[in-house]
């Protein structure tokens, strides 16, 4: 018993130790970390192209357009979350190691949503900007999608959790996680408009801290009873 | 009590139960029904607003109110499922599922008839069909994720954690959607004090609330059934029952 107090570490330096193995294998396959934000780019490129080049229309849905497409790469970036840990079985040894299970898990998020979500945060302004988005909303716009991609992040590892033991899970993802992100894109959305008309935001923001805090509490319980069953077989 | 309910956890016990009761919702149900149908399109007076048209909640509002209660049992029961590790819980809640999901499409299709001559479109973007859809959309996952599992017991318990996170989001959902402006007319039986509806409109709807909540019963009766059948298929107990009958 002695023993083993001695030679585990506590839970602070674990979760580190998730967190920079987690930041670390990015750095080294840096393309993957830039795969989802070339796609952000990619898929607000589309709508000028079909809409109209015309920057006062393309002002109008530039909140909704940023964050559909901010949604979208969040969600093609969640099939590297836990796919290969689960594949070479890193997973389980993890659910075996006796550490909190949950804590692990939002460990594990958070270092995907630095690597995920951080990014997009930095890059939607610029993207905003040419979609003729006012250079006064970029506040607002970056601390929507930095609460709310933290929100997308913690609901779609329950959905990966659930998915990543099915075959051909990509599909079976986004029609789960899709559904109960759709909070998340209605306050971000409406926020950056209200920004872009000149009226008070603070309601939208409050409401998507709060479903952060909310999902950041209770979702990794649900991560970790999700990921046990995904790793059982 | 707690005999009563592990009895009724046996797939034995509850394929036979839900057999016998099954008539006793059935045919209430079909003679609410029809007496809810007369009460409503015949002996009610027409709107002096709505005209006829307003019959249509006569449906409408019953299976709108089902689709909700019903996703709610199904997390009721994939919730026991999951805690007391009931297998019979899992059935019930993989049987809702379907149900709820016809119930939310009768909603989403009365409603755009009813919209058609209301509002001038067969769909609007209000919060209330908005989030009635995404309930569609709730109970489709729930559904291809259970559908993706090859083993059913993994299938219960994945299903089962959707089902959860589904029912603690589905306010959540409700109430962000209701954040935009809306034109869909507010609640009007559930203000009890001060009802907006008028008792010979209302009596109807009532009873047309209580045959639907019957029909449910039925339906998830029969559907239990099959999905007792499907999972017990090797289980000696419905050899030796099917031999008998």
């Amino acid at each position: 018993m002695q023993s083993s107090v001695q030679t585990t570490p506590g839970l602070g330096k674990i979760l580190m130790l998730v967190l920079t193995r987690d930041l670390r294998l990015a750095v080294r396959h840096w393309d993957q970390v830039l795969q989802p934000l070339i796609f952000f780019v990619i898929v607000t490129t589309l709508f000028p192209l079909a809409i109209s080049p015309a920057l006062d229309e393309l002002r109008k849905i530039s909140p909704g357009v940023l964050w559909v497409a901010a949604m979208l790469a969040s969600l093609l970036a969640l099939e590297s979350l836990f796919r290969p840990d689960v594949e070479d079985g890193t997973m389980e040894q993890w659910v075996l190691s006796g550490q909190p299970l949950s804590l692990l898990l939002l460990a594990k998020t958070l270092a995907h949503w630095l690597l995920t979500g951080l990014p997009l945060v930095l890059m939607a302004p610029i993207v905003g900007t040419a979609l003729g988005m006012p250079q006064s909303v970029w506040p607002v716009l970056a601390a929507t999608l930095a609460l709310g991609t933290g929100s997308l992040s913690v609901l779609g590892a329950i959905g990966a959790a659930l998915t990543v033991s099915v075959r051909r899970g990509n599909v079976l993802l986004a029609l789960l996680v899709l559904p109960l992100e759709m909070p998340v894109l209605i306050f971000g959305a409406r926020a950056v408009d209200l920004a872009m008309h000149g009226e008070p935001v603070a309601g939208p923001l409050n409401l998507l801290t709060a479903l952060l805090l909310f999902f950041v509490s209770l979702g990794p319980f649900a991560m970790a009873a999700a990921m046990r069953i995904s790793v059982e077989s | 009590m707690w005999l009563w309910f592990h009895k009724l956890s046996s797939p034995p016990y509850a394929y036979r139960t839900a057999g016998l009761v099954r008539p006793w919702l059935f045919w209430p149900a079909i003679l609410l029904m029809i007496v809810g149908a007369v009460g409503g399109l015949v002996l009610a007076p027409e709107d002096y607003q709505q005209k006829d048209a307003f019959r249509i909640i006569y449906v409408h509002v019953p299976s709108a109110s089902l689709s909700l209660m019903i996703y709610v049992v199904m997390a009721v029961a994939a919730g026991v499922g999951m805690i007391w590790r009931i297998k019979l819980a899992h059935a019930v809640a993989a049987a809702c599922a379907p149900i709820g999901a016809w119930f939310t499409v009768a909603t989403l299709v009365t409603g755009s008839i009813y919209g058609k001559p209301m509002w001038g479109t067969w769909w609007e973007w209000d919060p209330r069909l908005t989030s009635e859809l995404i309930l569609l959309f709730l109970y489709l996952g729930y559904m291809a994720l259970r559908a993706s599992f090859d083993d059913t017991q993994r299938a219960d318990r994945a299903s089962a954690i959707l089902a959860i996170v589904g029912v603690v989001n589905v306010p959540i959902v409700k109430y962000s959607v209701v954040w935009w402006n809306s034109l869909h007319q507010g609640p009007s039986i559930s203000k009890l004090a001060a009802p907006s509806i008028e008792g010979s409109m209302l009596w109807p709807l009532l009873i047309m609330m209580l045959a639907f909540i019957l029909y449910f019963g039925a339906v998830l009766c029969d559907r239990l059934r099959g999905e007792i059948l499907r999972r017990e298929r090797n289980a000696s107990w419905l050899s030796e029952s099917l031999a008998r009958s």
